[in-house]
């Protein structure tokens, strides 16, 4: 049988892209050079990861890579990835109390503590936030275990292959194709004719706001008690301002911190507002901002969409919070009547829940009904295309909001001839269709999966819990409800649970369709 | 004025015809029994061969003509024959395009393809089928800078509203001038409180819009307003450019086309028509969607056949006023005798504008009012304009004449000429001015 995509190919490429991920595992080797702590684990994982990488390395001496090729390298990438992001803590965690750590006691705790290792470094390179960590503290895991662990949102949220694509000659090639793949959203379009810029001019984009908030939020650490304010940031120091800007841009939502950014100043909460609602905007547009051109992002219709929901959002749960839908939750109460408190944590939790962040600045775990379904409804909206945000995506919903008016007028009207368009731009039909495709793909997945969470589980899983686990992977968002609160832990699923979530992560990053393209018989058969 | 044609079709032919009492024709043909036909018509010179060959167009006059009219029936062999006659003398060269796309691309810069005027066959009809369905009341009516920019002139009658009402209160609309007012045979520039008196014939410039708005404030009964029923029938490029025009107009038009692939991309391309799939002779079609209670229909289809049709059915099931496009030109008359309201020739527009532009041959689009007393201008200001960086009330007073600067277009974009408006290089203004100043505006500009 003649095979239509070449594996080989893809695996060998494969191997460089581990490659040049081991480098990232610098990082936390210096901030454990830094805080005086083991750097054993690290070198040993960059070791064992170069090892690999090399020897995938060895399959194909001068890859060739074709379209089929590049589908099959993006998902083999992020599956791949994920796997070798548990190294670290498998390998910090032998001997301790960590869930994450191998065990070595039986055969059913070591494949219980890896599945646990693979959960989180899933959940940390698809910039989920879901986590299975246990008890998060300083003391329990290591400094620089914990920025690895941040690390891993930072590098997937901007994309492993966007930034392969920016490094490496051999890779961009088919560098289109693989963006494609990788980028969130229906269509994606170049900035520049040469991908390799593109690449570049993006990840610089996302590097430039991740720098900015470093700074701002050190600045506020650093430089509140010189100018007479205590108050202004007193637990934001250079590591955790680096460590929540590492998971603020990328839309992932992990902390170092048990209580999240609730462990920090309300001033501090605030000024994570912009970034988060920078996080969840098409970066392209930003590129062009930059360039002096003001209309394009002025006039965008998913930006302008995008906005105008968050603020809408916003609006509805501060009244609900006002009204006393938070009251007497720990942490992040809003006394009713709360004017102030109720907006700040109604910004903050629109900010954090509609982009697929998951942050928390209150345990909406703990809310009144009211304050829940907004934030359900949030969950189902996503960022925009383009963006590192998760979800079905706003752009989406746009199309198919349009698409739908379309059909009844197509029914009122059969012959007369009618588009979806967005002002002179019109959306082709293809697009229209491959949106329907996804959304529809989207909640069928949804829905199975959390039949299946439900079923699979021993004690009592509440429905809400059970569809908040769903969307809250599905759609890269982290947080639930129920014991999944965003001070919660997904620890007490069975382990096939968790494995069926690993690949609702992937598949929900990745969106849906070119992973799923992969198991169909035409793409490996060439007749 | 020694004139060179190519191209002895209808419009060539008819432009020979005219030019030939004052000026020396040579005409051209590849084509040796229409040109022998020809020999005896019309009193001028021919000749048998290809225009696009440099011999030929030595032979027929070319290096030493002032005028070189492209009129053959396809668009690059006209534009060919522009550069051909360029490399070997300096005429005036005009082409004859049927594709908008080429004309575009001359309004550029205004020189592209070595051509100095290109106009467009399939623009021409659509704009005259729009004013003539927009402005019927209209005496005489004129674009600018591609389309972008109108000037048209009515006469008050008794029973208009405006009759008796000052300028100022005429005026509601942003981006509409007063240019002027022809009173008992004499020019007066229309102050804020000049009032308009039956028997005057006003000049205004601005967008096609305010133009549009201010004929329905005119003359309302006679101006279709823009909730009235226009339907277009056919989606060639005709029937396209119709629609394009009249959104400009802020009409939503009807547009029926019977390709599902054209119907597509036409919907695409015109966002505020309605555009429908269907064969337009189907009756029961047309009382279906109430096309027989249309204001306007315009019968804009490929064969000359299928528009009088289609115009004898819509007229026989109710449409008010009925348009239609007439290829073979002998045949307007035909159909305005069977009842068809106006009959739009392509050809006859196309030889009439090109007839119109060698008797007024200057390098600006130029329309001559009231038998010449006062002319209006487009200007594009160049870097060594004296307009540029000076705004519209100090040029106003640095000119000892009346100006009205009518409209002024910024890169595609309309800009309402006010006292503080301050001109750019690159500006396209429309300036209405008295003959005898002319001169003058041409060089400060």
């Amino acid at each position: 049988m003649n095979l239509y995509v070449s594996p080989r190919v893809s695996v060998a490429l494969l191997g460089t892209v581990l490659r040049y991920v081991a480098l990232a595992m610098l990082v936390p080797l210096v901030v454990a050079v830094v805080y005086g702590e083991d750097i054993w684990v690290f070198v040993v994982s960059i070791a064992l990861v170069v090892g690999v990488g090399l020897l995938l390395e060895q399959l194909e001496a001068d890859p060739d890579m074709g379209p089929p090729e590049a589908l099959l390298l993006v998902t083999l990438s992020w599956v791949s990835v994920s796997v070798i992001g548990t190294i670290p803590y498998l390998l910090a965690g032998i001997g301790t109390e960590s869930t994450v750590g191998l065990s070595t006691g039986s055969p059913g705790a070591a494949a219980s503590s890896i599945v646990n290792a693979l959960f989180e470094s899933t959940s940390g390179f698809t910039t989920t936030g879901a986590t299975v960590l246990g008890e998060i503290s300083l003391d329990q895991h290591s400094r620089a275990l914990l920025m690895w662990r941040q690390l891993t949102q930072w590098l997937g949220g901007m994309g492993i292959i966007v930034l392969m694509v920016a490094i490496l000659p051999e890779i961009a090639v088919n560098g289109t194709q693989l963006i494609s793949a990788e980028a969130p959203g229906p269509s994606f379009e170049k900035l520049t004719p040469r991908i390799a810029k593109t690449a570049r001019i993006l990840w610089l984009v996302y590097f430039g706001f991740t720098v900015a908030m470093i700074l701002l939020l050190s600045a506020m650490h650093y430089l509140g008690p010189v100018l007479g304010m205590d108050g202004l940031a007193p637990r934001m120091d250079l590591y955790n301002a680096v460590a929540h800007a590492l998971t603020t841009l990328p839309t992932g939502g992990f902390s170092p911190q048990a209580d999240s950014v609730g462990f920090f100043s309300s001033a501090v909460q605030l000024t994570f507002v912009p970034f988060l609602v920078v996080a969840g905007t098409n970066f392209a547009l930003f590129w062009y901002l930059l360039s002096g051109d003001v209309k394009s992002i002025a006039y965008d219709p998913e930006f302008r969409a995008y906005v105008g929901v968050i603020a809408v959002l916003i609006a509805v749960l501060a009244v609900v919070l006002f009204r006393g839908a938070a009251e007497g939750v720990d942490p992040g109460p809003v006394a009713e009547g709360e004017a102030f408190d109720a907006f700040r944590q109604a910004a903050f939790q629109i900010g954090s829940i509609m982009n697929s962040t998951g942050y928390a600045t209150s345990d909406f775990a703990g809310w009144d009904t009211g304050g829940q379904i907004v934030i359900i409804f949030a969950m189902f909206i996503g960022g925009s295309a383009g963006s590192t945000g998760g979800g079905i995506k706003v752009i989406r919903w746009l199309v198919i909001l349009k698409a739908a008016r379309r059909e009844l007028a197509a029914t009122a009207r059969p012959n007369a001839v009618h588009t979806v368009r967005f002002g002179d731009n019109v959306i082709s039909e293809t697009v229209v269709r491959k949106i329907a495709v996804f959304t529809l793909l989207y909640f069928v997945l949804y829905g199975i999966a959390t039949v299946f969470f439900m079923l699979n589980y021993n004690g009592t899983l509440t429905t809400l819990e059970a569809m908040s686990a769903s969307i809250a992977t599905l759609g890269n968002i982290g947080p639930g409800f129920g014991a999944l609160g965003p001070f919660g832990d997904y620890l007490h699923f069975p382990g096939e649970t968790k494995l069926v979530m690993v690949f609702l992560m992937l598949i929900g990053r990745l969106e849906i369709v070119p992973v799923l393209a992969i198991f169909t018989g035409l793409f490996w058969r060439s007749s | 004025m020694q004139v060179v044609i190519i191209g002895a079709g209808e419009v060539g032919t008819s432009i020979a015809a005219d030019l030939a009492s004052d000026h020396d024709v040579v005409i051209v043909d590849i084509d040796e029994s229409r040109i022998e036909d020809i020999k005896y018509d019309i009193d001028v010179l021919t000749l048998a061969g290809d225009g696009t060959k440099s011999s030929v167009l030595i032979e027929a006059g070319a290096v030493q003509a002032d005028m070189v009219i492209a009129s053959t029936d396809d668009d690059k062999t006209n534009l060919v024959i522009c550069g051909t006659a360029e490399t070997l003398g300096d005429p005036f060269n005009i082409a004859r395009v049927k594709s908008a796309e080429y004309r575009r691309t001359w309004e550029q810069t205004g020189k592209a393809f070595d051509a100095d005027f290109v106009i467009c066959a399939n623009l021409q009809a659509a704009g005259t089928i729009v004013d003539v369905i927009g402005l019927p009341s209209a005496v005489e009516v004129s674009s600018f800078v591609g389309g972008l920019v109108k000037m048209a002139e009515f006469d008050i009658t008794e029973g208009s509203p405006i009759t008796g009402q000052t300028v100022a209160e005429a005026d509601r609309f942003d981006s509409l001038t007063f240019a002027a007012l022809f009173r008992d045979d004499d020019l007066v520039l229309p102050q804020g409180s000049t009032i308009i008196k039956a028997g005057d014939r006003m000049v205004i410039i601005g967008s096609p819009g305010s133009v549009q708005g201010f004929a329905q404030q005119v003359a309302p009964v006679a101006t279709p307003d823009t909730a009235d029923d226009i339907v277009i029938v056919g989606g060639g490029e005709i029937g396209y450019h119709t629609a394009r025009m009249l959104e400009m107009r802020d009409f939503s038009p009807k547009l029926v086309e019977q390709d599902s692939d054209r119907s597509r991309a036409l919907a695409e391309d015109l966002p505020e028509t309605l555009v429908m799939n269907h064969d337009p002779t189907d009756t029961d079609f047309l009382r279906r969607e109430r096309l027989d209670e249309a204001n306007v229909l315009v019968s804009a289809l490929g064969s000359d056949e299928n528009n009088m049709l289609v115009s004898v059915l819509a007229k026989r099931i109710g449409a008010k006023r009925v348009i239609s496009l007439v290829d073979r030109s002998d045949y307007v008359q035909l159909f305005q005798e069977i009842g068809i309201d106006a009959a739009v020739s392509p050809r006859d527009v196309t030889a009439e504008e090109i007839i119109r532009f060698t008797h007024e041959k200057v390098a600006e689009n130029i329309a001559v009012l009231e038998g010449g007393k006062a002319e209006v201008l487009e200007l594009e200001l160049g870097a060594d304009s004296e307009f540029v960086g000076r705004n519209i009330r100090e040029i106003d007073e640095s000119v000892n004449s009346d100006v009205v600067f009518g409209a002024v277009s910024r890169r595609g974009t309309e800009v309402v000429p006010r006292g503080d408006t301050v001109l750019e290089q690159g500006d396209n203004v429309v300036i209405f001015v008295e003959s005898e100043f002319v001169g003058q505006m041409l060089a400060m500009g």
